[in-house]
């Protein structure tokens, strides 16, 4: 169907205009558009090793761009992925620093459950506040975000500081190199890909399923389609709003772990700030879920995309000897686009269907 | 013809139609001459080739189903569409309306079903909206409301232009709206289905104006589905179905069954039948029920009543009197002031939610279909388990079981004659009736002993109509107790066995449905009270 068609052109079509934006960029910086996305190409592509570091990219996109279409899918918008992700970090590095000598059977699955946790609470903060007391969640979020951070840095120069910068006084905001034993198993050898990856596809499955295969996500759409049919048919709105959250916030919770122990250095450290920590993942992930159509199962490879989009920035970089802003505005330009490609879609598809292009059901018509 | 301070005096009948220039393509005693309206919308035709002729100081009637192509066809009228085919003729000269304000300068007027007031705003301020002022920049509003005052007064038309439109009820509001199209010197005026939301007593009092509007040499379109008003109001009918008409009639030439037939196109029965059974044990019992609006204003005051297994209780009364906030409570959406009960056959849920009382057998059909009755987004299976997703028929091993989701649905489309190109459709796509319908199948497949029906058949199609109170009977037959809440006061009469009479927050009267007359219960819903009431 046509509608179809256009829902996925779109957006590709975005992308496109996207970089062909970026290529103007670079030739107003010197440099050949094509040596640039050669360069890209090969900096996410080019090898085993690369390719891995792309996926490891775009592993907690793809988590947190799991949750947050749970949360849509709720009409619950979460903004805060950031914070959860810290959280999440936060609560799995104080298990691994609590019980160091857990078999690594135990402690790896110990440290994503606890991110899970952590992630979960502070989704449900901002779910249950909505849901009880119609506190708006988009800014409850953010400011949470912005504690959050606070909290980090309190924990990372205080009580969990690596005793090491203690001592030396350098103060970097960092903890102490994390158990061995809750460190992520790299899958292949000589790559980063470890087993964060396969969880967060799982992780993406496992969304997938839960909204559309079980009557909990049933009740998650219906909620979010139209909290008073959705009551009236008995559905209790406040819980499921809270629940969403919940879910939302425990899979950003998750990435948090993951970006903790299946980092090379093995601890959590940062420059003070949120990206310095997440690398912005809960606002990309927020942009990965938007550009699949807020569905788990394509934010898998959107999310893809833009991991190749992180790792080809630092390769381009390198090759061309652009300045590293430029990765930066390049991410934030396909942002742009992916997200001003939504109402595009949507305006091409009602003025098609105006058109009498494609049939709509008769009774979108003005018939009476 | 500017718009703008109205220059004419009222001289009497027919005077229109000696002051207009007349042209000799048109008639001189026609106003409005529209002919081969061919209007398509993509899948479906809403204007076949109709013609509609209004002569001056007529009230021509256009009836027809939901659907039927009369909305589309006063749009076209009113500017607010552009016809594909077919030409309009207006005081006998060719006329093409490209936009509602031309049609106002042409001295067409439109009072919508839904009111078109700013409520903030007074009743002059209203009025002057949108025309040019005597003293601009500045505003005229005490020429607007001298003028109101006048238009007033000539036409029986009691409005206060100093008062905001918030404070004003429904039919002084409809009267507001009238008063604007004739301060915009309306000739020919449109109404569309403008008793909707009038109690009968303000019906009459409307028809008495249109009467006198029409004897003044205007032209009215009057469309309404309501048989008995179109029999009372018109001189001539035009009925449409499908896009096309179907026939030209007056009154005096045909029958409210004969006009029923034509809207539907087969012999519909009106009245629906129903057996005489006797009184069950109560199943809903309501005491001392009190429930504060939204405003913290009391919108149901202590009101007491049960209703019995076997047995309808209908709830009239004129909307805003405190059904909905009354049906909200029963569902449990709503919540109530201390020392009011409900209970369910003997038990108490006053502060059960909707999901606890659902399990214990109330069925429930919301006023609002779209908001709260169905997901539109959802498909027609999905609406027809909203309910039960979760139990254990449709599900398996905690997962949606979509086999026998599929099979319930495909047996309910089925038994309930849902309309739908299949039971995965989105159930946006369906005909109000027909999502009338998903709702009364899913609620009346879970065997409801109390059943509460809250306008089950506004604003769907007859046949359909027909159908939801056939279903609703044999529901009464199999021992449901019945709360039909309706501002169809015919539907009430038809199908409750009592009628509880609702007027600002009270029950006024509980009568025997048999020896109840629309009368007897339009004064009532107004307020008035002639006898003690019954409970």
């Amino acid at each position: 169907m046509l509608k179809g068609v256009i829902g996925a052109l779109v957006p590709l079509l975005a992308a496109v205009l996207a970089f062909a934006f970026g290529a103007t960029m670079l030739v107003a910086l010197g440099a050949s558009p094509l040596a640039g996305l050669d360069a890209m190409l090969d900096g996410a592509f080019g090898s085993g090793s690369r390719i891995a570091a792309t996926a490891v990219k775009a592993t907690p996109l793809i988590l947190v761009g799991a949750g947050i279409t749970i949360a849509f899918r709720t009409s619950v918008i979460n903004i805060g992925g950031e914070g959860q992700i810290i959280a999440g970090a936060l609560m799995s590095t104080v298990v691994a620093l609590s019980f160091p000598d857990l078999p690594a059977v135990i402690l790896v699955p110990l440290v994503l459950l606890s991110g899970a946790v952590g992630g979960g609470i502070l989704g449900a903060i901002p779910g249950a506040l909505k849901a009880y007391a119609s506190v708006n969640e988009i800014l409850s979020t953010i400011m949470l975000n912005l504690v959050m951070v606070q909290f980090m840095n309190f924990l990372l120069r205080g009580p969990i500081m690596d005793p090491f910068e203690l001592e030396a006084g350098t103060r970097i905001p960092q903890t102490q190199r994390l158990s061995d034993n809750a460190a992520l198993p790299t899958m292949i050898e000589g790559t980063r890909l470890h087993v964060g990856v396969p969880v967060a596809i799982a992780a993406a499955v496992a969304a997938y399923l839960i909204l559309w295969r079980t009557p909990t996500g049933f009740r998650l759409r219906a909620v979010g389609h139209s909290p008073e049919a959705a009551r009236a048919a008995g559905i209790n709105v406040k819980r499921n709003i809270t629940l969403a959250m919940t879910l939302s916030g425990s899979l950003g919770g998750i990435a948090g772990a993951i970006l903790v122990f299946g980092s090379e250095g093995q601890r959590m450290v940062t420059d003070g700030s949120a990206a310095g920590f997440t690398g912005s993942a809960g606002f990309n992930g927020i942009v990965a879920a938007l550009f699949g159509g807020l569905h788990p199962l394509w934010t898998i490879p959107s999310a893809m995309l833009f991991g190749a989009l992180l790792t080809g920035a630092t390769q381009l970089q390198r090759v061309l000897q652009v300045p590293a802003a430029l990765a930066v505005a390049l991410n934030g330009i396909i942002v742009i686009f992916v997200i001003s490609s939504t109402p595009v879609r949507g305006w091409l598809q009602r003025s098609l269907a105006d058109s009498g292009l494609f049939n709509r059901s008769s009774d979108s018509a003005g018939a009476d | 013809m500017p718009v703008g301070i109205p220059q004419w005096v009222s001289t009497g009948a027919g005077r229109f139609a000696g002051t207009e220039p007349t042209d000799t393509m048109g008639s001189d005693e026609n106003i409005l001459e529209m002919r081969g309206i061919t209007k398509a919308f993509p899948g479906v035709v809403a204007n076949d080739n109709v013609d509609l002729d209004v002569r001056y100081g007529e009230v021509h009637t256009l009836l027809g189903e939901n659907g039927a192509g009369k909305s589309t066809l006063v749009k076209i009228l009113f500017g607010l569409y552009q016809p594909d085919e077919g030409s309009i003729h207006l005081r006998g000269e060719p006329i093409a309306i490209a936009s509602p304000s031309e049609a106002i300068a042409s001295r067409i007027g439109m009072i919508h079903q839904h009111f078109m007031l700013v409520p903030t705003l007074t009743v002059a301020e209203n009025v002057a909206l949108g025309t040019r002022s005597t003293r601009r920049p500045f505003t005229d509003l005490d020429v607007v409301s001298r003028r109101i005052s006048e238009i007033s007064e000539e036409h029986g038309l009691a409005v206060d232009p100093s008062v905001e439109v918030r404070r004003l009820a429904v039919g002084e509001r409809q009267r507001v709206e009238i008063v604007k199209a004739l301060y915009r010197d309306a000739e020919l005026l449109i109404l569309d289905e403008p008793t909707a939301v009038l109690t009968p007593g303000e019906v009459d009092d409307l028809f008495v104006i249109l009467r006198r509007m029409a004897d003044d040499g205007r032209g009215l379109i009057f469309i309404s589905h309501k048989l008995r008003e179109v029999m009372t109001l018109s001189d001539r009918i035009t009925v449409l179905r499908n896009g096309k008409v179907v026939g030209n009639t007056t009154p005096a030439e045909t029958s409210s069954e004969q006009l029923a037939q034509m809207m539907v196109g087969r012999t519909v029965r009106l009245t629906p039948e129903k057996p005489l059974l006797d009184e069950g044990h109560a199943r809903l019992s309501v005491e001392n029920l009190t429930i504060h609006g939204d405003r913290e204003t009391v919108a149901v005051n202590d009101i007491s009543f049960e209703v019995r297994s076997g047995e309808i209780l209908g709830i009239a009364g004129v909307s805003g009197n405190g059904q909905r906030e009354l049906a909200e409570a029963i569902a449990g959406l709503r919540g109530v002031e201390p020392g009011s009960s409900i209970r369910l056959d003997g038990v108490d849920v006053t502060g059960d939610d909707t999901r606890a009382r659902r399990d214990r057998g109330l069925g429930f059909i919301p006023e609002e279909r779209m908001r709260d009755g169905a997901i539109a987004e959802f498909t027609v299976s999905e609406n027809l388990v909203l309910v039960d997703h979760g139990s254990d028929r449709f599900t398996s091993r905690g997962m949606l079981a979509f086999g026998a989701i599929g099979q319930h649905s495909r047996k309910l489309v089925d038994e309930f004659a849902v309309k739908t190109p299949g039971i995965d459709t989105p159930t946006s796509s369906l005909s109000g009736g027909n999502i009338q319908k998903v709702i009364l199948a899913r609620e009346l497949s879970a065997s409801p002993t109390v059943l509460l029906a809250c306008q089950p058949t506004r604003g769907v199609d007859i046949g359909a109509a027909e159908y939801i109170h056939t279903r609703l009977i044999e529901q009464r037959s199999i021992g449901t107790a019945t709360i039909l809440i309706s501002e169809d006061l015919d539907e009430v009469l038809g199908l409750a066995d009592r009628v509880a009479v609702m007027y600002e927050g009270h029950i006024v009267a509980i009568v025997h449905g048999r020896s109840a007359s629309r009368d007897q219960i339009g004064l009532l819903m107004a307020g008035v009270v002639e006898q003690t009431p019954s409970s």
